[in-house]
């Protein structure tokens, strides 16, 4: 008994980060799951049952909403996977300049991310753009990147791959260099290519890096705002409103029980898709 | 002697690494907080200045700062900064220091949530209208309804600032007028003259349209301009259907099944083609000098830009002319007016009485000849007996004629708390030609019963 004492901690250790848990994750959720049944404005209450939740359902942009929260997550999450292994797998090659690449790869992670969305916006301008300009010089006329709502919203995804997308690589140069050695070996003594050491040793072997990019940033792209809202505030009109950026315009309009209602319904959204998802992928997940 | 080594050295980055945690914590509070730090030196200058050295009258004075709240457009800085000089002249013993905020809907948030946080300043200058009504007056903002200077503020200001018969706010600039600014070398050089119905500005559009040159100046990248047209039509809405307001807020008559009311979408949507081909990307600014620089002909919007280019581009200042929006009749010609904005007292101030006294200096012909120093006034000032300065251009005067023979009505936003958030948006689409006049109208009677119902209007 006494040595389980001496070797194990006391459970108070844990008292700082419960407390803390408690106070600012815990709390706030039950907080909001009442609050997204009143009309609220910050200062009383008014219980209205799940009508904010009606309200919600018929916002006349919510629809768009959920379609467009989907395919920003599927499309930004699946270019991250594609770049994030393909530059996982050229930086852990052979080359000199290795380090140097790394930083540069890495570096739009530790842009802040609302100067990013405010330099591509400028960037995009239809006529004044430094795209559109390096187009036209090219005799290419550039379509209007933001304004056109077919593109609109995959302008911004764009830019958030960009931006993500170094983040994807260290997760993939840390899983690719934890490959063993003895894979490698044993594919050169069986006399493979390069092609095979790609195809049967590293994307089987980095499974857990995917798996680990794929819930990162499927979830991040399912409750991704702030690269949209500085570069098309869900506009023009209605086209790249997600459901965060609805949120958002409910609660920039004082409606604060609304505002949390959508919270909730996004915390589901985004727990349906993401728990499957996860499950799903652990399940395949091999031992190194 | 290496295993010390690496143990030393990893206590060394956890050390650090905490230690840089804990500093970001420290860093992130700081940069919420610096309300609550300005209060306690404000205190402890109050303490230290309480010395009888500083006496200015016969009783001992202390000297008080007190903290004001302005938007972080370039004019609001301007006239707060001339209130405050002028103010601070004539009391030695206030100061006032200015803190500024996002304009728009972020700063409609950031106000709100200072409220309902309680860390307000003393003092802050905010929208008359409908936009004041949805602070919760009653419970923020002090009621200065018996301060004797209300009685040189004239009527239709007033109600602008009213929540339940009591006055909250006291003007802090000239009204201004919503409607279309025209380029005058364009209108000469095509032979145009000012028109006085609709459909002879379609006319006039379609013309500067055929010379090559752009009809209206769209902005839409600022996604609130887009709803000009459809505000500033409201003198004509009014005209046509006197009990309007009462009846929409009172949820009886529709955007969409009155078809007066229709009437102002139906107009924004014939407009559609005639604007520049970046409209979705430009933004206000770069519309006013697409405006100044005679880039286009047409610009619908309110009166407060003519400071910006007073400022920007003076030698272009006279060939800017203004007309109110156009109706079907010709007969039925005025302007839409928004009111000035209001400074507004904090109710849980610590300084009431200094507040008072800045209110008081501000709603005076000398706080106005103060903000007319600085900022050219976009129209009649609101306070009985303050003159405009002789040098108005004459783009000001142009809305004189509408003012003196009595034909404005206040913008809808001032007559009725309802106005649905989702307008803008609704706007863009239209003006971009991708939804109906009709179909958005009845859009918007949703919209805005989603915000009736959220105030907790009656009737909704």
């Amino acid at each position: 008994m006494n040595k389980v004492w001496k070797r194990t901690y006391t459970y108070y250790f844990l008292l700082p980060a419960a407390i803390i848990y408690l106070v600012i994750f815990i709390l706030p959720t039950f907080m909001s799951f009442f609050f997204s049944m009143t009309r609220w404005t910050l200062q009383d209450w008014t219980f209205t049952g799940l009508q904010n939740f009606k309200t919600f359902f018929y916002e006349s942009s919510l629809n768009i909403g959920f379609k467009n929260t989907f395919v920003y997550a599927v499309v930004t999450c699946g270019l991250k996977v594609v770049f994030g292994l393909l530059l996982g797998v050229f930086l852990t090659s052979k080359i000199r300049t290795k380090n140097y690449l790394r930083s540069v790869v890495f570096f739009p992670t530790l842009v802040s991310t609302i100067a990013v969305g405010i330099a591509f916006s400028t960037l995009m301008h239809p006529t004044e753009g430094l795209i559109n300009t390096t187009l036209a010089s090219l005799g290419i006329s550039g379509p209007d990147w933001l304004g056109d709502t077919r593109i609109a919203l995959l302008s911004v995804a764009f830019v958030d791959v960009w931006k993500g997308v170094g983040f994807a690589t260290v997760i993939y140069i840390a899983g690719i260099m934890s490959i063993p050695e003895d894979y490698y070996e044993a594919l050169q003594i069986d006399g493979g290519n390069s092609w095979n050491k790609f195809w049967n040793i590293i994307l089987p072997l980095s499974r857990s890096a995917t798996n680990t990019v794929i819930i990162l940033a499927f979830i991040g792209g399912l409750r991704s705002f702030d690269i949209l809202w500085p570069m098309t505030r869900g506009g023009p009109g209605f086209a790249t409103d997600v459901i965060a950026s609805i949120i958002y315009k409910q609660y920039q309009a004082g409606f604060y029980g609304l505002a949390t209602a959508g919270n909730v319904i996004l915390f589901l959204f985004v727990s349906l898709l993401a728990f499957p998802l996860s499950l799903y992928l652990n399940r395949k997940e091999v031992d190194l | 002697m290496g295993m010390s080594n690496t143990g030393k050295s990893k206590k060394y980055v956890t050390v650090l690494s905490s230690a840089l945690l804990f500093a970001g914590l420290l860093a992130g509070c700081g940069g919420s907080n610096n309300n609550d730090n300005a209060s306690p030196s404000v205190s402890a200058s109050q303490s230290e200045s309480a010395s009888p050295a500083e006496t200015e009258s016969s009783k001992p004075q202390e000297k008080v700062t007190i903290s004001l709240l302005v938007d972080n457009s370039q004019d609001a800085v301007s006239v707060a900064k001339a209130l405050v000089d002028a103010f601070q002249a004539k009391n030695p013993n206030i100061t006032v220091e200015t803190e500024t905020r996002p304009a728009g809907s972020e700063g409609d948030n950031f106000v709100k949530t200072r409220l309902s946080t309680g860390d307000m300043n003393d003092v802050f200058f905010y929208n008359s209208g409908s936009l004041m009504q949805a602070l919760n007056p009653e419970q923020n903002i002090l009621d200065v309804t018996n301060e004797p200077w209300e009685a040189d503020v004239i009527d239709s200001f007033k109600q602008t600032v009213t929540f339940n018969g009591k006055q909250y706010g006291a003007p802090t600039n000239a009204t201004m007028g919503g409607g279309w600014f025209y380029n005058k070398k364009i209108y000469a050089q095509l032979g145009l003259s000012v028109p006085k119905t609709w459909a002879e500005l379609m006319e006039n559009n379609k013309k500067i349209k055929e010379a090559g040159i752009t009809a209206i100046i769209g902005t839409y990248k600022d996604t609130w301009t887009s709803q000009l047209i459809m505000l500033a039509d409201y003198y004509n809405v009014q005209a046509e259907a006197p009990n309007f307001a009462a009846d929409y807020t009172a949820n009886k008559a529709k955007y969409a099944t009155t078809p007066a009311a229709l009437r102002s979408f139906q107009k924004l949507e014939e407009t559609v083609g005639y604007m520049n081909k970046d409209y979705l990307a430009a933004t206000l600014d770069s519309g006013i000098k697409m405006l100044a620089e005679g880039k286009g002909a047409h610009y619908p919007m309110l009166t407060f830009i003519i400071p910006t280019i007073a400022q920007n581009n003076p030698e272009a200042i006279n060939d800017i002319g203004f007309f109110a929006q156009p109706g079907d009749d010709a007969d039925k010609n005025g302007v839409t007016v928004w009111m000035s904005p209001a400074a507004y007292i904090y109710k849980n101030s610590q300084h009431v009485e200094e507040a008072k006294k800045f209110l008081a200096f501000i709603a005076s012909p000398e706080g106005m000849a103060a903000v007319g120093t600085v900022s050219q006034p976009t129209g009649p000032y609101v306070v009985k007996g303050a003159a405009m300065p002789d040098n108005v251009p004459q783009v000001v005067k142009d809305m004189l004629p509408y003012f003196d023979s009595g034909k404005t009505a206040p913008a809808l936003e001032y007559v009725s708390p309802i106005k649905g958030p989702s307008l803008e948006q609704i706007t863009v689409e239209v003006g971009a030609g991708k939804r109906k006049a009709a179909d958005a109208a009845a859009m918007y009677d949703k919209d805005v019963e989603k915000q009736a119902q959220q105030l907790g209007l009656a009737g909704w």
